[in-house]
């Protein structure tokens, strides 16, 4: 062979320089979360719900608790306008002639002739006149959201007219700008209804008077408004409740007792969680055999009870708020998971290399726990604090829920939740506004979660 | 085997015994007389109730006899409803919460299974995106929620078809049912199908799997005889918590759909302050809780043999 074959190879010595700067673990981690567009996302979220709780109510300075009774139920987005009138004017209604001695009573009660509406349909007032019906001995007016036909569903009594000279009612009950179908039902004189009705369509429109509209503060002087005019209500971007209350205002308002024991029941129980674990881990053996049956033990004891002991103990009595237990319960019985956790990576940890290394020079225990084993289980423990707070937050709504937890007028999530429920099916924003909220934070919460797994620990990285 | 089903039964009888010494001293530290009324009793009558109740007793007197009537399976005598008996009301009412969650729980851990199965076979594509979408929506959303929705959809699926296809509450025949524990199933399924995606995937990946794709075998058989199997087992470990949850958690539920369940009786006995309805409950709940997971567990050990229970 050659000589000229060989080649003495070159040492190259840039081989050996960090071309990149040195991360260390949490700008590295951080790094990866940045390339998570999720995770990154919902981080935003969360950071845009804490900011939407705590500086929310002074830039929607709408008080929680006030209500706005010329719009009850309304939907956002609903029409707020109201037509200026002259002030109310009281009505004496219609009444007939009925021969001597009452009408004959007759074989059959029919329906009245025909319903009309006397005046305008307003929401402060629905006058309505029929026509008298032979043999009747009085008259019962039914109001319904929803047509009567083809089901003969009249909705609710609203009015017996015991004269059968007066064939008149004024409808003054809890009137808004819907359309109304009014049916008239003719009774005998036993107050058996006849099957036959007339149904009348009415379609109510918003009114106000001057004087209401300054007391309300919607317009400078009464001078300025003559009837005719058109004004614009006090604006919901969500809309009300069923007491009128502005949804926008109490669910920040509600983030606070919502998101306040969603963040700091899980940060308490989670640090109860890191002392026990790490003492458990650290020490070993015996003690640590000790306080991992009594944390099984602790797993084991039903949540609802102590809640109630909790609250009884608290002097909260039944349909009262009671943040302060619901966040005791929640501490005292959820920190095991936390703590087997720490103890699992404390006892990986405590065989490690530099451990031992540590503790040839002269390192302490606790200098060994504080600088060297907890913050390199800080992974792990934030993760698990990520997810603590999705369940804790749907702990509160179910409490607030069954009323084991924030009673009205206290708003929270989960208390708006159970109110919205009952008018679910006529006004179903009343529901989906908090049940919105709380899906929205929980489904932040998991995603960043799950950002946080994958860039803070690689060996706990999720297959998605 | 046998020495470890031992074991594991021991301590749970352990941890029976210490849920019920806690319940029983828990409600014992509760300011409160459990018999007074809104009327006023003569206090012979009260010095009478009390003898029958034992409450006249030193409280580890009371204790002793707690104990004594529990290994018995004597809970006593409801406090609000006095000629009930607990056991009755027990039997009565657990019968309804167990066939819900028995319902539940087969269909989130089959809807669970098999929609984990279909995100893993269609990885990254359309039905992967939607289903994954679908999951997370379903951990994020609440139970009550959920079963508002589904009375909703009920009120909504009978009005359409003209006559009731599905009772919009109550309890009793299977049309009963169906809705309610769909409704309660929903949160685990979606819990389910998220961990057997997972579990899919990283085994999808593993030697095994590119062994029996390199001898040949067809890709349906691989799927379904190793993949689908090993993909199990993890979603077999949690079934246990799950039927805890469930059968627990049915509370919301059964109070949307007023299904009479022990869940609703329970709170409302908490709401009374009937003691021995919330002793005796909460120690079931906690009995069955306990002996389910050691139940699954054992389970566990027989579906895969790697497992060994130490």
């Amino acid at each position: 062979m050659a000589e000229l074959s060989f080649e003495p190879v070159r040492v190259e010595r840039e081989v050996e320089t960090i071309s990149r700067p040195s991360l260390s673990y949490w700008q590295d981690a951080w790094l990866r979360l940045k390339a998570n567009r999720r995770a990154l996302i919902s981080l935003y979220i969360v950071i845009a719900l804490l900011l939407f709780t705590v500086f929310g109510p002074f830039v929607w300075t709408v008080d929680p608790a006030a209500q706005d009774l010329d719009q009850i139920s309304a939907p956002p987005g609903a029409d707020r306008t109201a037509t200026v009138v002259d002030d109310y004017v009281p009505w004496r209604g219609v009444t007939v002639e009925l021969p001597a001695g009452g009408s004959p009573p007759a074989a059959e009660l029919l329906a009245p002739g025909a319903v009309s509406v006397q005046g305008p349909a307003e929401t402060r007032a629905v006058r309505l006149a029929w026509d008298p019906v032979n043999g009747a001995a009085a008259y019962r007016v039914y109001r319904n959201i929803l047509d009567p036909e083809p089901d003969g569903a009249l909705g609710l009594p609203i009015a017996d007219v015991l004269d059968p000279a007066q064939v008149s009612f004024e409808d003054r009950l809890d009137l808004k700008p819907l359309t109304y179908f009014y049916s008239v039902v003719a009774m005998d004189a036993l107050g058996n209804e006849s099957s036959a009705y007339r149904t009348a369509q009415v379609d109510v429109t918003r009114v106000i008077t001057a004087a209401e509209a300054v007391a309300k503060g919607l317009a400078e002087g009464g001078d300025a408004l003559q009837p005719g005019d058109t004004l614009k209500l006090a604006a919901h971007p969500l809309g009300t409740d069923y007491l009128g209350r502005d949804l926008l205002a109490r669910l920040m308002y509600g983030a606070r007792v919502s998101l306040f024991i969603g963040i700091v029941a899980p940060f308490a129980f989670v640090i109860l969680g890191i002392v026990y674990g790490s003492a458990a881990g650290f020490v070993g053996g015996r003690f640590d055999q000790l306080l991992m049956r009594f944390a099984d033990f602790v797993v084991a004891l039903p949540f609802l009870l102590f809640m109630i002991l909790l609250r009884i103990l608290f002097g909260v009595g039944a349909g009262e708020s009671g943040i302060y237990p619901m966040m005791v319960a929640m501490v005292l019985l959820s920190w095991p998971g936390a703590a087997r956790l720490v103890r699992g990576q404390i006892l990986q940890i405590r065989e490690e290399g530099y451990i031992g290394a540590s503790r040839l020079l002269g390192a302490k225990t606790n200098y060994l726990v504080l600088r060297h084993m907890i913050p390199n289980t800080m992974g792990v423990i934030l993760v698990t604090l990520t997810f603590a707070v999705p369940s804790a937050i749907f702990t509160e709504a179910f409490l607030s829920f069954i009323g084991m937890g924030v009673a009205p007028p206290t708003p929270s999530w989960g208390s708006m939740c159970n109110e919205g429920l009952k008018t679910m099916l006529t006004t179903p924003h009343e529901l989906i506004a908090p049940a919105a909220f709380i899906s929205i934070t929980v489904l932040a919460f998991n995603l960043l979660g799950d950002g946080l797994r994958d860039a803070l620990d690689a060996r706990m990285r999720s297959a998605e | 085997m046998l020495a470890y089903t031992i074991k594991r039964l021991l301590q749970g009888v352990i941890t029976v015994w210490f849920i019920a010494t806690a319940t029983f001293f828990g409600m014992h530290a509760v300011p409160g007389d459990p018999l007074a009324a809104d009327k006023e009793v003569p206090p012979e009558i009260w010095a009478n109730l009390q003898a029958r109740y034992g409450l006249d007793k030193p409280v580890p007197e009371q204790y002793v006899i707690y104990l004594g009537n529990m290994l018995k399976g004597d809970f006593g005598i409801s406090y609000t409803q006095q000629n009930r008996e607990v056991n009755d009301i027990i039997a009565e009412h657990f019968k309804v919460s167990a066939t819900l969650g028995i319902l539940a729980i087969v269909f989130a851990a089959f809807g669970g299974i098999l929609w984990g199965a279909l995100t893993a076979l269609y990885r990254n594509r359309a039905p992967d995106i939607v289903i994954v979408f679908l999951v997370i929506l379903g951990i994020s959303v609440p139970s009550f929620v959920f079963a508002a929705l589904g009375q909703l959809g009920v009120v909504n699926i009978n009005n359409a078809l003209g006559f009731t296809l599905f009772p919009v509450a109550g309890w009793g025949t299977v049309q009963h049912m169906i809705v309610p524990s769909m409704v309660l199933g929903l949160g685990t399924m979606a819990f389910l199908t998220r961990l057997m995606r997972s579990s899919m995937l990283e085994i999808a990946n593993s030697d095994f799997i590119r062994t029996a794709r390199s001898k040949g075998l067809p890709a349906t058989r691989v799927f379904r005889k190793h993949q689908l199997r090993n993909a199990i087992l993890p979603v077999v470990t949690v079934l246990g918590p799950s039927i805890a949850a469930i059968t627990t958690g049915g509370f919301v539920v059964e109070m949307v759909f007023a299904i009479p369940g022990l869940g609703r009786y329970f709170v409302q006995a908490v709401q009374q302050l009937d003691y021995t309805v919330i002793m005796g409950t909460t120690v079931f709940y906690g009995a069955f809780l306990v002996f389910m997971v050691i139940l699954v567990d054992l389970v566990y050990g027989l579906i895969d043999p790697r497992v060994r229970l130490e």
